[in-house]
């Protein structure tokens, strides 16, 4: 049994090839999938993420829950609407999921989690939240569309109702707030994405979502696949659950260090796994692979090191390059000379710093 | 889709053999199967002087998504191939049937093109992948 988003209809009207991405029947492209990553690098493209799913979290010791429940800290939230991108951990350390928690009053949270692991995270975060008496409510009714590019938000304002313009243009970024769409549709839009461009997520109704696709469109933002958004997120550096971590791998081993708050007396979940290994020495660290020949670095392909051999976690051709880049986790320690084992062919390749890419334009040294 | 031509015949994995009027096969892949890749970015092209063997890797194309081995749909020798793919493999996805040829063979046994399907079963095989 396959999902559908309320938009299923429109991405086929507009002859998207459909594939299964997480139980979702979803867009890969609409064509061309570079000529998606360039308009978003370039302009502005828009994404169907509807099949996110939002968690509501009410009560009075919301905060006190997530300060429990996540590796990242809410106390760095500090004005209503403000976000944080954290990771759920299990006891082991290991990652449940990514998300993003927005502050929305003090009795009042709001996460978006992942598709593929929302059954799973309803299961953990409700188990948790007993303790805290805290509420948990999933709100499937909503739609989402992450709007991305150099010219999407000044898109995006000229569709908002004219006394919420100057408030939503000044919004910072990883904040939202609410604001007026067409037709007077209520939405709630925040300054993030997965694309490394600046730009808008727009959660609405999902009886308003297909007005207000076609408002986008009309203002000239091109639709955009899943295909296109995974070039982006990888040439921007950030993680995709599931192919660069999960449950197995600590934040340690994929980079997301910057993510864990080992703030003074606060005892979350996977805490002590973490300080343990990290007092242990982590033992495999992720980095950044270029390939500057021909070819293209995949998922699962085989990373060689003086230390031993890694993986290739999230790899591909990255359109803004015109070469393939990937994450590797390897071995700790000196990697000396790293090749990566392409189809039976050792195919040298560069370590790198990531992101790959950033303000539309390649990073130096990549 | 594009039509698919009448004169092309079809591996089950998706290559089309066009007999020209030489005697010698043009390989290629089909509208259908680019699609399915989506954009290409690299074609490793078999060597020139080559022998190919019915059935088994003779070239690869590499699209964002994924790498696909590309199947000689007869024996023989590899006497051209399509030099154009290596700067702009973009061409298989334009136009498949045509300038997006991947390389000719001088067949050695000209009974294997009979064990190929012809276009309308080809056409079939797709419209049951379809649904």
């Amino acid at each position: 049994m396959t999902d559908k988003t309320v938009l299923n209809a429109t991405h086929r009207s507009l002859g998207a090839r459909m594939v299964d991405f997480g139980g979702w029947d979803m867009p890969i492209n609409y064509g061309s999938q570079i000529e998606e990553h360039h308009a978003v690098r370039r302009d502005a493209g828009m994404f169907d993420v509807s099949h996110m799913t939002v968690i509501d979290l009410h009560g009075a010791r919301s905060r006190e829950f997530l300060r429990h429940l996540l590796a990242n800290s809410v106390d760095k939230l500090k004005v209503v609407g403000k976000a944080l991108y954290s990771c759920m951990l299990n006891e082991r350390g290991g990652v449940i999921d990514d998300l993003i928690v927005y502050y929305l009053g003090e009795e009042f949270f709001r996460l978006v989690v992942n598709a593929g692991t929302r059954a799973k995270d309803l299961a953990w975060i409700e188990s948790q939240a007993k303790a805290f008496d805290v509420q948990m409510k999933e709100r499937p009714e909503f739609a989402m569309i992450a709007v991305q590019g150099p010219n999407a938000r000044t898109k995006v304002l000229g569709l908002l109702h004219e006394v919420d313009r100057p408030r939503i243009e000044k919004l910072g970024k990883f904040a939202a707030a609410a604001a007026q769409g067409p037709h007077g549709m209520p939405l709630f839009v925040a300054r993030t994405g997965y694309t490394g461009e600046d730009g808008f997520e727009i959660i609405v109704p999902g009886e308003h979502v297909v007005a207000l696709w076609e408002a986008l469109a009309a203002a000239g933002v091109t639709p955009a696949g899943l295909g296109a958004r995974d070039t982006l997120r990888l040439e921007a550096g950030m993680n995709l659950y599931g192919q660069d971590m999960d449950e197995s791998v600590l934040p340690w081993e994929a980079n997301l260090g910057w993510t864990i708050a080992l703030d003074e007396g606060r005892a979350f979940i996977g805490r002590a796994a973490l300080e343990q290994q990290k007092a242990a020495g982590v033992p495999r660290v992720m980095v950044g692979l270029v390939l500057d020949d021909k070819g293209v670095l995949r998922h699962g392909q085989k990373v060689l090191t003086a230390k031993g051999e890694g993986e290739i976690l999230s790899g591909s051709f990255a359109p803004t390059l015109n070469k393939a880049v990937a994450f590797a986790r390897i071995p700790a320690g000196e990697p000396g000379e790293v090749r990566v084992d392409i189809r039976g062919r050792e195919v040298p390749v560069r370590l790198v710093k990531y992101p790959f890419v950033r303000d539309g334009k390649p990073c130096e040294g990549i | 889709m594009s039509e698919i031509p009448g004169d092309l015949k079809f591996l089950k994995s998706h290559e089309w053999a066009r007999v020209e009027d030489d005697g010698l096969v043009r390989v290629g892949i089909s509208d259908h199967a680019q699609g399915q890749l989506g954009d290409l970015v690299y074609v490793e092209l078999p060597e020139v002087g080559s022998a190919v063997k019915a059935g088994t890797g003779a070239a690869v194309v590499e699209s964002v998504k994924a790498a696909s081995d590309i199947y000689a749909p007869v024996s023989g020798e590899v006497v051209e191939v399509n030099e154009l793919l290596n700067d702009k493999p973009e061409i298989i996805n334009e136009d498949a049937f045509g300038d997006g040829w991947i390389f000719l063979v001088r067949p050695s046994d000209r009974a294997e093109l009979d064990e190929l399907l012809d276009a309308n079963d080809y056409e079939a095989l797709v419209e049951n992948e379809d649904h």
